[in-house]
């Protein structure tokens, strides 16, 4: 008999649903594991809410599941939610005060699909207050630290889920990505994340951010295990969200181990200038060497506006986000000041305590640039960019069939390193921002690492519906590298 | 089709100011669900018991358009003449309160769904018609209970989401009535298609009245909105009441004020909620939880195909194929019972110009006096054609007609020939029975005798009518007209 060599926590998603299958694992034992690394390493402030007899009731129902023969496709495996996704079963805070225990009656439609193909919610994962941030030390709880040097960002927004990840917390996790919230901490902490085109995955019970570019997607260590959950998370959901695309459920697995040979690598030149560290140029440079030596051929291409993502990107993103956050205005739910004089006042103590800077920030800005007067210089002109960055890769398709190029300009940077600077921040977003605002999957792989021996991550990105496509790029460069099995020292 | 042109305005002037009218109606749209919930529309239900996750705003929901609504806009855009754009815009128009649980509500803005169009309408026998600007879909918000919470407000979330139309038009009525006369063809026309339930009391059917006032000839002046008008006898009351103040005010020498006003039907006075100056700024931008609303030619046309005929088209049929007047083809459509009523008596009887003067006149009087609808009418589209069959047919007179109305309304006989046995109208046709009458009243009537031969027309009327009093009414007009002429002319 086959001994598992591993422990449960170094196994990935696919190996994990064998071993459950196979019944040498149950899963309630699984989720213990879990809950125990987790809990050891609270220091790391990935989680927001754990909640064991939850965890191991879901277990217990998976594990009568595989008894009876009814098991899902992911049956057993445990995750964790990043906070934005509403929960019935744990509390949603989307990282803020404002909700503040609060308990959605509801579970989000991805929460709901990973869960019906038998997927196991270990908690809930620490995020940017309402996804805003790119280090998650907008959390209006902790930080999350990098598990590769502890004195580091994991990124963010989706932080506390690339940090569960890394430190083998959970086999998998959920992301959202409105400007590069899957990619970047993936690529700080050296896993593997894919966020899929627009309206692939149901935003329905999503705490939403700026709803035309708010997209979730899976965060694991490798392409293998997030085609696994993205072919889950997927699907039409026309009753619940009108922006989910009429596409039916896809197998993302189907071809992982295609052939490279002859596949077409765009290489922008926009995205290897100045602004890159020569840590992350040379990695992932070195990356696309590898794709040569798989057949690959590489092709200069340019995407002439990726510098104007950025003011585009925190014009279109504040200004749908002002509007989305008017509801958390202490009346129906969330958070409400103590004390008021009226109704205005109410309205200001409890949005002045509810909410962090940042998110004020951008709630300001975004009120500004709809307001009357300001609409047609800001908004408009930004979104007719917007439609001319979309354009730009429409160009650039033509030349390739994918686009390469590094997620971010640096490795993760020091707690604290941007200081009171949110334009650093912003500026950083840089070479996610564009596939977001386009609307196309991007994903980022482990590229190799730089500077203080942090990750850097590669950047992928297809045209519209190329998950599949991606992801088999992805895990041939997985097979042909180990960037993605290393994991941070002493977990 | 009605043609979108300005309708040439013959001005009544009020102290030598032209008054200056535009409408926007809210029309609650009766579909079962909400507009982008699945929750119930009813009325009257428990606070908050007909609220959903959507409705209440709960962080991770999103809007689902309902396709009931949009039909209902499509079908609205129909009956007016409107372009149905093939692409039209939600848009959030962004302000805090309480009862509106997202901070925005759902609307259209710049492209609106239903564009141009007109609603045709007669002002006592004058044509009128009113020119749209657009109508668009958007969700009404939930209601703020003042009362019962001592010094608080309580919310109630059962209204939110509820579809609604905003019906727009251009500033064409040039007075109160006229301003009525057009809110009362618009509910004809919206409850006639079925797409609201036109209940004015639960607010299903609101008024929002532009008015001003202007030297004629002079560019428009300064308007001010009455708000939620919800009875038609209001909205006359509060436009004069506004026409007069606004006059006032411009001759004591002050400027009207852009505003937002009340009526308050206890004092009879429109009283300012907001001013210009504290007008709030929307923020306007497309939704992006909604793509566009896209309608393509065949759903226009299967909803086309599936109305019912529209009063517009029904009177210009009453016209072409029943040679009725227009006036009267527009009175009979007022509603579609009405419509229906005098289809039934004019197809039965064959005699359509009777059966309207009849509707139009004897029946309409006897609904009026006692608040009924033509539904309850007392006597029957089928009786009254047996009753205009004999009137036709010369069995009896006009005013022996109205007698046997009067006997069916109380009930008096099952049909118009029972009623004309049971009190022998029967018109006198037997020329020897005219004959002896005649006679008799000759006899005795020997001074009109006289006057009539000396020339006097009078005497003769005077002699007819001693004839009919005589037959009991029975005696045929026109013969006793002939009669009377060859024996004494």
């Amino acid at each position: 008999m086959q001994t598992v060599h591993h422990a449960p926590h170094d196994l990935g998603v696919a190996k994990l649903v064998a071993a459950l299958r196979q019944g040498e694992l149950s899963a309630v034992e699984t989720a213990q594991h879990f809950l125990k690394r987790a809990q050891a390493q609270a220091d790391l402030g990935a989680f927001l809410a754990l909640d064991e007899e939850v965890t191991i009731a879901q277990a217990r129902a998976a594990d009568a599941r595989l008894a009876a023969g009814t098991a899902g496709p992911l049956e057993g495996v445990p995750l964790a939610h990043k906070d934005i996704f509403v929960t019935r079963d744990f509390p949603t805070t989307a990282g803020s005060k404002m909700l503040k225990g609060y308990r959605s009656p509801f579970d989000a439609t991805v929460v709901q699909k990973l869960a019906a193909a038998g997927m196991v919610t270990l908690g809930k994962l620490n995020c940017d207050e309402f996804a805003m941030g790119s280090s998650n030390e907008n959390s209006a709880f902790h930080p999350a630290l990098n598990p590769w040097d502890r004195t580091r960002v994991p990124g963010g927004s989706s932080g506390g889920s690339a940090v569960a990840v890394a430190a083998r917390l959970a086999p998998a996790v959920t992301g959202t990505d409105t400007g590069g919230s899957i990619r970047q901490p993936a690529s700080f902490c050296g896993i593997t994340g894919i966020k899929p085109t627009y309206g692939r995955a149901s935003r329905y019970g999503m705490v939403a951010f700026a709803s035309s570019l708010d997209q979730a997607g899976p965060m694991a260590r490798s392409a293998e295990d997030c085609a696994l959950l993205l072919s889950s998370m997927c699907g039409p959901d026309p009753d619940r969200d009108s922006t989910s695309l009429d596409r039916c459920e896809e197998d993302f697995t189907r071809s992982l181990n295609d052939s490279l040979e002859g596949l077409r690598i765009g290489v922008p030149s926009e995205f290897f200038g100045t602004g890159l560290a020569d840590d992350v140029r040379a990695a992932v440079e070195a990356c696309l060497k590898v794709y040569e030596e798989l057949g690959a051929k590489l092709v200069p291409i340019s995407l002439p506006r990726t510098e104007l993502s950025i003011p585009v990107y925190y014009i279109i993103a504040p200004a749908e986000a002002s509007s989305n956050l008017s509801r958390f205005d202490g009346v129906k739910f969330g958070h409400r000041a103590d004390e008021y004089t009226d109704l205005v006042d109410m309205y200001r103590k409890t949005r002045a305590e509810g909410f962090g800077d940042e998110v004020k920030r951008r709630i300001m800005i975004g009120t500004y640039v709809l307001s009357h007067g300001y609409y047609d210089a800001y908004y408009l002109q930004a979104q007719k960019i917007r439609r001319m960055i979309a354009d730009d890769f429409q160009q650039a398709f033509r030349d390739c069939d994918l686009i390469a190029g590094p997620v971010a300009p640096t490795v993760a940077w020091k707690l604290g390193g941007h200081g009171n600077d949110p334009l650093a921040d912003y500026l950083a977003d840089i070479f996610t921002l564009p596939a977001s605002l386009a609307g196309l999957p991007g994903m980022s792989v482990p590229a190799g690492f730089g500077e203080g021996g942090m990750p850097v991550g590669l950047q992928l990105i297809g045209n519209y519906f190329s998950e599949a496509r991606l992801l088999n790029a992805a895990h041939r460069l997985q097979q042909a590298t180990d960037f993605h099995s290393r994991k941070p020292e002493g977990l | 089709m009605s043609t979108p042109t300005t309708t040439p305005v013959k001005s009544l002037l009020v102290r030598g100011y032209e008054v200056v009218i535009g409408f926007e109606t809210h029309a609650q749209l009766s579909t079962q669900s909400k507009i982008f919930s699945r929750a119930a529309t009813a009325f009257g239900a428990e606070p908050n018991t007909q609220a959903c996750a959507v409705d209440l705003a709960l962080p991770g929901t999103l809007p689902v358009m309902n396709r009931g609504a949009v039909e209902r806009a499509i079908e609205f855009g129909l009956a007016v003449g409107s372009f149905i754009a093939p692409r039209s815009i939600f848009a959030r128009k962004n302000y805090f309160y309480p009862d509106l649980p997202k901070g925005y509500q759902i609307s259209q803005f710049e492209i609106p769904v239903v564009q141009g169009g007109a609603v045709d309408f007669y002002l006592g026998a004058e044509k009128r018609t009113v020119r749209l600007v657009r109508a668009h879909l958007e969700e009404d918000a939930g209601k703020s209970l003042h009362e019962d919470f001592i010094g608080q407000s309580g919310i109630d979330l059962n209204r939110a989401g509820t579809p609604l139309l905003e019906i727009v038009t251009e500033p064409d009525m040039r007075s109160s009535a006229e301003a009525v006369a057009y809110a009362k063809e618009l509910h004809k026309i919206v409850t006639w298609i079925g797409i609201c339930d036109g209940n004015m009391q639960e607010g299903s059917f609101r008024c929002d009245a532009n008015v001003s006032v202007r030297r004629p000839g002079a560019p428009l002046g300064t308007r001010r909105e009455i708000k939620n008008l919800n009875s038609f006898k209001f909205m006359q009351q509060a436009i004069d009441f506004e026409i007069r103040w606004q006059i006032e005010e411009i001759e004591d020498g002050r400027a009207i004020q852009q505003a937002t006003v009340l009526f308050d039907p206890d004092t009879g006075e429109t009283r300012a909620m907001r001013t210009k100056e504290d007008a709030a700024d929307y923020r306007y931008f497309p939704d992006p939880d909604l793509p566009p609303l896209v309608i393509a030619p065949d759903w226009v046309d299967r909803v086309r195909s599936e109305m019912a005929e529209l009063p517009r088209v029904m009177a210009q049929r009453f016209v072409s194929d029943y040679g009725l007047p227009e006036y009267d083809a527009t009175t009979l459509t007022q509603s579609k019972a009405m419509a229906g009523y005098f289809e039934a008596v004019a197809k039965t009887s064959g005699q359509a110009k009777l059966a309207s003067n009849w509707i139009m006149g004897e029946v309409s009087r006897r609904l009026n006096a006692s608040e009924t609808d033509i539904e309850q009418s007392a006597v029957t589209s089928f009786q009254l054609a047996g009753l205009i069959a004999r009137i036709a047919d010369g069995t009896i007179s006009n005013s022996a007609g109205r007698q046997v109305f009067e006997a069916l309304w109380n009930g008096e006989g099952q049909d118009a020939d029972a009623v004309i046995e049971a009190k022998g109208l029967k018109q006198i046709s037997d020329t020897g029975a005219l004959d002896r009458i005649i006679d008799e009243v000759v006899a005795a009537n020997p001074d009109n005798v006289a006057q009539f031969k000396a020339g006097k027309d009078k005497a003769f009327n005077a002699l007819v009518g001693q004839i009919m009093k005589a037959s009991k009414g029975k005696a045929n007009p026109q013969q006793v007209n002939d009669l009377l002429r060859k024996k004494i002319g």
